[in-house]
This record gives C-alpha cells, structure tokens and sequence, in this order.
C-alpha cells in the first residue's frame, strides 16, 4: 500500500487585502469579505510562477522524506498556469530536484484539481510497483481577471508529495474519484483570463461532486465523517469548503486545521494539497484524514489517509505551511497588477 | 540567453553544483576546468548549503534589457555555509531593510527570460533566512 514519504509546501510572501482590491473597483470591501469568506491572498512575485513553487515545496518534501531524489521514478507536476504552453514544468522541476534521469515525467491539467491527479497517479504507480517513489506536486499563481469575482480570491502556493511503497508519514488507505462534462470555468486557448458561470459553479459543479465524490469514498471505506480526525476539501473561496463539510456531516473543528483559504486565497491545484500540508503539521499518529479535490470542467478525487508514528519525526524538518503563513509582506494594488503582468509593457 | 548556454549552466544554476579539486579540496563555483590554486584538472561534483550570509550588496537602478521589469533590485555577494562566496540578487525584502551580515536563504526563482515568446532561465536567488 503506498504512502505519503514526504510533503512540503510553499507560500510566497507577499500577500494582498481584499480592501485594496475592492479600493481599485469602487467595490464594497465587507460584502466581498463576507460572501467569500477570505480576509486577503497570497501573491507570487515577478520572480515566481508555478516551476519556482514546485521545486520549493519539493525540496521541502524531500527533506521531509529524506531519501536520495535519484530514487524518484515519476514527477508530475499539476497547475493551469505552467509557465510554458510547450515545455513540461516538471522537467524543470525534476533537473532542479535531482531526480533520475529515468523519471516518468508529465504535466497535468484539470482546473484545480490537477494536483490531486498529479497524487492520485503517483498512488497507483507506487501500488502497482511500476515507480518506487513519485513525486506529485499541485502548484498554481492563479489567474482573476481585474474587477472579476475571482480576483479577491486567485492566489498563488504550491503543495509536494513524496509517495512510496512505504507507510511513511501517512498511509493513503483509499482513493475515489468522481467527474461529470460540467462546463462550470474555463479558459480558451490564448485567453489570459479564465471565464466562469457565476452562481452556475456552485450547486451543480462545486458542491454536486465533492459531495457525492466524498460520500462514496466513505461508503467506499465503510467510514462516518466522525471516524475523521481531519477533513480538507477544496477551497475556491472560505466559505465553500465549510458549508460542503456542513452538508456532510463534518463538523468545524474537523476542517479548520487545513482551512487556508481566508488568509491565503484559493491556490488552484494546490488548494486542498496545502490544506492537507497544514493538517500533517499538526495531526498525531493515528488519526485519519479525508481529502476531496475539485476541478471545474468538472471531477473531484477523494482520498483517505492515516497518519503513522513517523510524522513526529519529520513534522519539523521544514518549515510548515501556517508558519509560511504568517510570513507576509503586504503590497499596493500597483505593485500586484505589476507582480502579475496585467500592465502592458512597450516591447 | 541562448538556449544552450543556459542548458550547459543547469546544474550550476539549478542545484548549485561546484567542483571540488580531487588534489587540494578547493571548491570552485561556477565549476572550472583547472583549478586556479594547484592547476589539478579533476573534480568531485559537491552541491553547496542553501543558507549563508550577506557580506555585501549594490542596488540596481539601471538595468540591463532584460532586468528593467525588476529594478531597483538588489545584487549581492553572500557567503554561503561551508565559505564559497555567489553572487546573487536578493529578493522578497525591501531595499532599505537589507542589512550586511543578515543570514539569506536560496531560492528557486526566474532570473530573466527572452521576450514574451523565448525561454525562460530559472536559477538561485538569496531572500531572508528567518
């Protein structure tokens, strides 16, 4: 059975309040803050895209894992804004690593929850003993466009997963996935912005698959949300992720661990693996966790884990998620549209 | 920066690799062919600490083609663990909060690109250790 070996993540330090933005748009700050239920969100640098992120939270994986990177077999690296339209992320990311030259390397795309497939894959080549460790990382500086909804939220982080045929730090007991043609968010090609379907992502994207894909892991498993220790789910905004653990029977204090999005933002295909990153910082051997991703288009994967005795040892070998967290340094609306390229340059 | 200057100069930039003479044990980074203190022409691949200090910086405000995005920028000479010096720019802090002698970690980061249609070049970058 395979398990996580290792994790890390990765938050840039910049961050901005969803007062600034809504300052810029004439929009009112509180409703914003009230409907999404997030205070402010990360902002990567002009410096940073989804291969820097990736190959931070990897070496924090890595070092949690502490095995030789020439060991990894497979690295995939899943994000919507990979840097290259042609050229895979994760080549980048496995040459800065040091992997084995003979690493199965790809990038994945499904909205936000192409980090959870990066996992979901790396799980099954690990169990079907084709690849002895993988490593699947969930990265994304996502993109909003100005004004819309989505730019209070789209953050940037990224989340890595060393995978082995050992327990590691927590035993990955089972997977599901569930996916339908939902056309909730999308982005053409050469669009720079994504288009959504307003309150169309909701009901019938958001909540309609990581509710049903979560209810059939815990039929699956023969679980109840009360055997969970812990529960992340993914985190578009504050409020989703908590009321789609409400409709499931989950309480609060089962979701707050892993709860991000309010102070960072909703990180695409990192979002619920840096959730689940923030909840191994904290969890105790033993305890179990549920994890469901969600991606527009649309499909959720689900995972339980159990967490072993070996988490004491590695909790602390790099630096956890909250403590990025707080490191922050706050930025003017100016300075972000530049970090993000939507001022248009003289050539 | 062509595409094969900067694939020769990967495992530098990417992993910070140096050469450890096989002779005399002197380091060298960037790695070199002969080793300027015994003239050996063997190495060992050693990769350096990612930590170290700020022994010194200069600030960029006017920037060559390829920089201009990111000036005023800082360019520093840090000492990394283990005494090889770099050269890098310091990034994620303020200008006037940089201070000599500040323990800087590594990072990944883009360093510059070729135009919106050329590659990009990834390599090292110092932010604040703590």
């Amino acid at each position: 059975m395979a398990g996580i070996v290792g994790y890390g993540a990765y938050v840039p330090v910049h961050r901005i309040k969803v007062e600034e933005i809504a300052k810029v748009w004439g929009a009112d700050a509180e409703s914003y803050k009230k409907g999404l239920a997030l205070v402010e969100k990360s902002v990567p640098s002009l410096d940073q895209d989804t291969i820097t992120m990736s190959v931070e939270a990897a070496r924090n994986a890595l070092k949690r894992a502490k095995i030789d990177p020439s060991l990894i077999e497979a690295t995939y690296v899943g994000s919507e804004s990979h840097p290259y339209a042609v050229k895979p992320s994760g080549t980048v990311v496995s040459e800065a690593v040091g992997t084995s030259r003979n690493t199965h390397c790809a990038d994945f795309e499904f909205a936000c929850k192409a980090g959870s497939e990066a996992m979901f894959v790396c799980v099954g080549l690990v169990n079907g003993d084709t690849v002895k460790y993988g490593l699947a990382i969930g990265a994304d500086t996502s993109q909003g466009a100005p004004g819309d909804a989505l730019e209070y939220s789209a953050a940037a982080g990224a989340a890595a997963f060393v995978f082995g045929k050992e327990d590691g730090v927590a035993k990955v007991v089972a997977t599901h996935t569930f996916m339908t043609d939902t056309p909730d968010f999308w982005r053409r090609e050469y669009e720079y912005y994504p288009r959504h379907g307003g309150r169309f992502t909701g009901e019938e994207a958001y909540f309609r698959h990581v509710a049903t894909a979560s209810k059939q892991m815990m039929e699956k498993v023969k679980m109840k949300p009360q055997d969970f220790k812990f529960a992340v789910f993914h985190q578009p905004n504050g409020k989703f992720p908590m009321k789609v653990g409400e409709m499931l029977g989950f309480k609060r204090e089962q979701i707050e661990a892993g709860w991000l999005a309010p102070i960072l933002g909703n990180t695409y295909s990192g979002s619920s693996p840096m959730g689940l990153t923030a909840i191994l910082d904290v969890a105790r051997p033993g305890d179990m966790i549920l994890m469901t991703s969600y991606g527009s288009g649309a499909g959720s994967d689900s995972f339980v884990y159990e967490v072993t005795k070996k988490i004491d040892e590695v909790r602390d070998v790099a630096p956890k998620t909250r403590q990025q967290l707080d490191k922050k340094r706050y930025v003017e609306y100016g300075v972000y549209a530049k970090f993000r390229g939507k001022i248009r340059m003289a050539d | 920066m062509f595409p094969a200057r900067y694939w020769r100069e990967m495992p530098q930039r990417y992993r910070l690799e140096a050469g450890k003479c096989k002779r005399c044990g002197k380091v060298c980074f960037p790695p070199r062919l002969v080793c300027p203190k015994c003239g050996n022409r063997t190495f060992d691949t050693v990769r350096l600490a990612d930590e170290g200090v700020l022994k010194t910086y200069t600030v960029i405000r006017v920037a060559p083609s390829q920089f201009t995005g990111q000036s005023p920028y800082a360019v520093g000479i840090v000492e990394l663990d283990g005494g090889v010096l770099i050269t890098t720019q310091v990034v994620d802090i303020l200008l006037d909060e940089i201070k000599l002698g500040q323990r800087v970690r590594v990072e990944f980061r883009r360093v510059q690109e070729d135009g919106s249609a050329g590659i990009i070049c990834y390599g090292y970058k110092c932010v604040p250790a703590a």
